[in-house]
């Protein structure tokens, strides 16, 4: 008996849902990233006003002086959905995981001189705080912002800032091998070391700010733009060699996500800037606004960092932050 | 491509192809290779994509990291490869199909 193999090529009768479709401009198949993303918030029969703010609804895009004709117009150039993001930072995570198990194996800083622990308990520490801080920042602009483009990735933000917080409780932890004297000592830093006192208001301001999306310029464009570089690469670059570069491994993680999120936030920030003149002036203003203040904050928290070099430090990396601001078509 | 005033005409150019399985991540390679190569057709088949290029085929590194939105090893091509015809030529960046002796 002879048996034919025969095949058949059955087309679906659609490539994706409508709303996408409609969205692409064709029944074409779609990214799990934009079916997971586009119009996923809801937009129409809304029954009841929130009871705290009646005048607008639960989304609104009245919520931002930023106007945008379509707020799915913000792209993650990272492509990130709930999925993709959560295998990325597991994979992340395993990583680093290695990096604290060997640090604490060895004991890389449990042994550390008095000066070396001084300096990380009082600078590297207190940005455990901060980093809730950006928390609270991130989950404002999920509640309160527009569009599941943005509002997605913000809550990505937000989590991610909890986990770097993580981070350096464990490096809190592993200074004195598990006493959490220096999480207590770097706690009283952030209330009350003259150093931290300018990035606590400027961080304390930013929580009764209104407008999300000068949230969201001021506390990812700039306020980590200047302090990421300052305290990871510069601070970490210095004082790390006295850890045995115990520092630079664990550390590691938060240079590569900011290098990672840097992207989304230029991305987000310049589609905005591009939209419309007036946009783009009022991004101006926010980003010019929030950096000088930003850098009156960190003057003397690169003084207690990197000493006499500091200053000139903190013009390095404003320079660098000018450059990247220009980059994204603003010029403040 | 930039030599194109030596190129001859399409059909005399021995052709090239690459079949891939139809997936989230070879959709990216796909818009990838079309967008760099403009010579080459798509074929849907089930499950499968094939496409066909006279002459020369190049898969780019950058050009699928953007559709991506991630890091892509050109290694990776080899997850949703079905089938392929032309040498090889493999880099860091490239992935090149094409007969015979390279110019």
């Amino acid at each position: 008996m002879q048996v034919d193999i025969k095949t058949t090529n059955i087309q679906p009768i659609r490539q994706t849902f409508s709303h996408i479709a409609r969205r692409l401009g064709a029944d074409k198949a779609a990214s799990r990233y934009q079916e997971a993303t586009l119009d996923m918030q809801p937009t129409t029969n809304w029954h009841y006003r929130p009871l705290w703010e009646p005048e607008l609804h639960v989304f609104d895009v009245r919520r931002t002086n930023i106007v945008m004709a379509d707020w799915y117009a913000f792209k993650d150039p990272r492509h990130f959905y709930y999925g993709v993001y959560t295998m990325a930072r597991a994979k992340q995570q395993e990583g680093v995981d290695k990096q604290f198990e060997f640090a604490e194996k060895r004991n890389l800083l449990g042994a550390l001189d008095e000066a070396t622990r001084e300096s990380l308990t009082q600078l590297l520490i207190p940005l455990r705080h901060y980093e809730w801080g950006s928390n609270m920042n991130n989950t404002y602009c999920c509640a309160y912002g527009y569009g599941t483009a943005v509002t997605q990735a913000c809550n990505f933000a937000a989590m991610d800032r909890l986990g770097i917080a993580q981070y350096l409780s464990r490096i809190g932890l592993l200074l004195d091998g598990n006493q959490a004297g220096a999480l207590d000592a770097g706690k009283a830093a952030w209330l009350s070391h003259p150093a931290w006192q300018g990035v606590r208001r400027v961080m304390e301001n930013l929580f009764v700010t209104k407008d999300w999306f000068e949230v969201f310029v001021a506390q990812n464009l700039v306020f980590d733009g200047l302090l990421y570089p300052l305290v990871y690469r510069h601070y970490v670059d210095q004082v790390s060699p006295r850890t045995g570069n115990a520092l630079a491994l664990l550390t590691e993680f938060m240079n590569d996500w900011y290098a990672e999120t840097s992207r989304w936030v230029d991305a987000t920030v310049k589609t905005a800037a591009e939209e419309s003149p007036a946009n783009a002036e009022r991004l101006t203003e926010w980003v010019r606004s929030s950096r000088d203040e930003v850098l009156r904050a960190l003057e003397p928290l690169a003084a207690l960092a990197l000493g006499a070099s500091g200053s000139a430090t903190l013009a390095a990396v404003r320079a660098e932050f000018d450059t990247r601001v220009g980059r994204i078509g603003l010029k403040p | 491509m930039s030599t194109t005033t030596t190129t001859p005409a399409a059909a005399s150019r021995t052709p090239v192809f690459i079949a891939l399985q139809t997936n989230d991540i070879s959709r990216s390679i796909v818009e990838a290779i079309v967008a760099d190569n403009p010579e080459a057709t798509v074929a849907e088949f089930p499950a499968m994509i094939k496409i066909d290029a006279p002459g020369r085929l190049v898969i780019r590194r950058a050009s699928v990291e953007e559709r991506l939105g991630r890091r892509w090893d050109v290694q990776e091509l080899h997850l949703s490869l079905i089938s392929l015809a032309g040498g090889i030529d493999e880099t860091d960046d490239e992935f090149t199909l094409q007969w015979g002796a390279r110019a």
